[in-house]
């Protein structure tokens, strides 16, 4: 069943995910915006809304997105937006922006090259600024104390951490990534996300335009996006409520999903994750590695919508994609998209 | 697409640096006077939209994390936004759409600033210390505009010190200067020729909030006898930083969003449709220079208004009723205050500087090199053309 209101992701692109780029952030757009659109038969002057997720702080620049509009090409000028947030809500602003059944195409981004900098000088600067940040607790401290309280409620425990890195990485054995030390305690090295370049694309397309241009469009049928308080010592870190009124509220429940792209930084994240999302080994979770894998901050989330949507692509009936924001998975994301016959 | 309305409106007392709160209490004290104007609790919001300028103004990064327990985001969805000097348009812009796609029923726009716990020169100079800053950007396209236009220098004075003088009509505003004058401006410092100190924008610390909601609880409002203002059209354009022939005087991208919410409201004279406006001027010749890219003036003529006096309250198109940009700058939250000024005219809540039975009233922001635009066009009811 289809309406001509109906919003689906019809095309996507991402960078090569590397530790380290020299191109630009304008460049590495340039690129995958033209790589997103090109395969659907689409040009610059096709694109009706534009929405760009990106971070100041991890470009270590002020205003940094405002170069972009040149990879997007806005001129004659475009309907445009910027948030600073990962690209799956660049994709939530768009989604709602189409629903307006005004405009049919719209190209959303997200972008980040986090080798500029130190993640562990940065990210402490997203905390509470008064009582927070002039400690400098870094990701991984507050990562750390939420893997000890998802490992202290039996969600996990070291093993299964490791096994879900080895999974993720395809690379080492359990027993040899267990004999390693600890970074913060519980979390070793391969429980921690890699530092990666890198930039998605996305492009969304209204009703008849969805399915002039591809196939079998991956409809969105579910989006939704919560946060939580800021504060984690506030906060029951073995649980993700946020998660799990968000996945309500897309509809997790009215039907089964077969794949889910989950936005876990961490081992234990992924854990936690499916356990509040209720997923058995039924669901297949993070195929494509996820940011255990590649992290490319600002456009990991967007990564993940897209892995769930090629899963449409390729004949599959309902995945489920997740991303995350803020210190001990905070705010949550959820959107779950849907193949038709 | 779903109507919408604005029916709660809060901003706080702005001034160069509120030492009496946090970032938290400074969102808050908006959030609180919105709410209580719309008669709403947090529990009546479905969703925040959070605007601000670059978040290296005040070394907060994605300060909207932090912020969640202030605004009242808790377990809600909390999104956002930042598009440069244009956002706090942008935050309306994008609340609006939130409603206006049927997705939710009520949301609360919020934007702030808090400079005084940070750097903006800093920042606008990416961290280098090599900036311009605003002045230096603009300076060039004001020479422009007075080149191709004619316009004589007491033009950006007049503007000065219209505006300063609305702001002592408005308690919310920041800069009170008792006894501005022509002579004043004219006699302080030139800090990037022509634009003189007092035809500057001060830096403010300030938030900004309102309460937007779908047709049924606009109707419910005008019910109970608070006057909704009818969001008529709402729009947002880019174009990029520089090129050859881009006209940073009469952007293509202002007239283009002008155009769209234009024709969405269904104004075809702006001229004579529109009651007032409040347009983004922080420093004083963005106003001849936005009447013409607003179509509220001919090309070259928009100095003449405001020579004429028809620019102040009481004239045929008044502008900046509530000071302005000039007298109040919080950066992220500028362009939301002027959204929210259009929004509290037409609902006939302006106080003492109140455009007598303005219905109608168009509200802009721009950002960065001049290339960011949001705008939208309120009104007191849904046909206000018949």
């Amino acid at each position: 069943m289809s309406t001509s209101d109906d919003i689906a992701v019809v095309g996507w692109a991402q960078t090569p995910m590397v530790r380290h780029t020299d191109k630009s952030e304008v460049q590495l757009l340039m690129s995958v915006i033209t790589d997103a659109i090109e395969p659907l038969g689409l040009t610059r002057a096709d694109i009706d809304f534009t929405c760009l997720g990106s971070c100041d702080y991890i470009t270590g620049q002020a205003f940094s997105f405002v170069g972009n509009l040149d990879a997007i090409g806005a001129w004659p000028p475009k309907r445009d937006s910027h948030v600073e947030m990962d690209g799956a809500w660049a994709l939530y602003e768009a989604w709602l922006r189409l629903q307006e059944g005004d405009i049919d195409i719209a190209v959303v981004t997200g972008s980040g090259r986090s080798s500029t900098g130190n993640p562990a000088l940065i990210y402490p600067m997203e905390m509470d600024p008064y009582f927070l940040a002039p400690i400098g607790a870094d990701p991984v401290t507050f990562a750390a104390l939420q893997a000890r309280a998802v490992i202290a409620s039996g969600i996990a425990d070291e093993r299964s951490m490791a096994e879900t890195a080895v999974r993720a990485r395809g690379k080492g054995t359990v027993d040899e990534l267990l004999a390693d030390d600890y970074v913060r305690q519980p979390l070793r090295r391969h429980d921690l996300p890699p530092i990666t370049d890198g930039a998605a694309a996305m492009v969304l397309a209204r009703g008849d335009r969805a399915r002039e241009l591809v196939d079998r469009p991956a409809y969105i049928t579910g989006f939704d996006h919560r946060t939580e308080c800021h504060n984690p010592s506030f906060r029951a870190l073995d649980d993700s409520p946020s998660t799990r009124i968000a996945a309500e509220a897309a509809g997790l429940g009215s039907a089964p999903v077969e794949v889910a792209e989950l936005q876990a930084a961490f081992t234990h994240e992924e854990l936690l994750l499916r356990s509040v999302l209720g997923f058995g080994d039924d669901v297949t979770v993070n195929a494509s590695g996820g940011a255990l894998k590649e992290n490319p901050i600002m456009a990991t989330g967007l990564v993940r919508i897209g892995h769930a949507a090629d899963h449409i692509f390729g004949g599959g009936n309902r995945a489920l994609a997740h991303s995350t924001s803020g210190p001990c998975l905070q705010q949550n994301l959820v959107c779950i998209m849907e193949g038709r016959s | 697409m779903i109507p919408a309305a604005v029916v709660g409106v809060g901003q706080t007392h702005h001034k160069s640096k509120r030492r009496d709160v946090s970032f938290g209490g400074l969102v808050r004290e908006a959030v609180f006077r919105a709410l209580d104007d719309a008669h709403m609790t947090m529990a009546d919001i479905d969703a925040v939209v959070l605007g601000k300028a670059p978040d290296l103004f005040e070394g907060v990064m994605k300060p909207e994390l932090y912020l969640s327990d202030a605004l009242g985001a808790v377990g809600k969805p909390m999104f956002r936004v930042h598009t440069a000097g244009s956002v706090g348009g942008t935050t309306g812009v994008v609340a609006a759409s939130h409603v206006q796609a049927g997705k939710h029923k009520t949301v609360l726009a919020v934007a702030f600033e808090k400079q005084s716990e940070g750097n903006a020169q800093f920042a606008l100079g990416s961290g280098k210390g090599a900036s311009l800053g605003a002045g230096g950007s603009f300076a060039p396209f004001i020479r422009s505009y007075i080149h191709r236009s004619g316009a004589p220098e007491h033009i950006g004075w007049k503007v000065a010190v219209k505006d300063r003088q609305n702001a002592l009509k408005n308690p919310y505003a920041h800069l009170r200067l008792e006894d501005i004058s022509i002579e004043k401006v004219k006699a302080s410092p030139m800090m990037w020729e022509p634009i003189r100190f007092l035809e500057s924008c001060p830096s403010s610390d300030g938030a900004c909030a309102v309460v937007i909601t779908d047709e049924d609880g606009g109707k419910a409002a005008a019910a109970d006898g608070r006057p909704p203002a009818w969001i008529l059209g709402a729009s947002s354009r880019s174009e990029p930083p520089a090129f050859p022939r881009r006209d940073p005087v009469r952007p293509q991208a202002c007239l283009t969003c002008a155009d769209d919410v234009y024709r969405q409201a269904g104004i075809t004279r702006p001229r004579e449709q529109i009651d007032m406006a409040e347009l983004y001027v922080p420093f004083s010749w963005h106003e001849p220079m936005w009447l013409e890219a607003h179509h509220l003036a001919d090309e070259g003529e928009g100095w003449k208004l405001t020579d004429a006096g028809e620019t102040e309250i009481g004239g045929s198109m008044p502008i900046n009723c509530s000071g302005g940009v000039l007298s109040t700058n919080p950066i992220g939250a500028s362009g939301l205050l002027r959204f929210a000024e259009a929004a509290l005219q037409v609902r006939g809540a302006a106080g003492e500087r109140q455009v007598e039975g303005a219905r109608t009233a168009l509200a802009q922001a721009y950002g960065a090199n001049s290339q960011y635009f949001s705008m939208w066009v309120v009104a007191s009811s849904l046909q206000p053309f018949g």
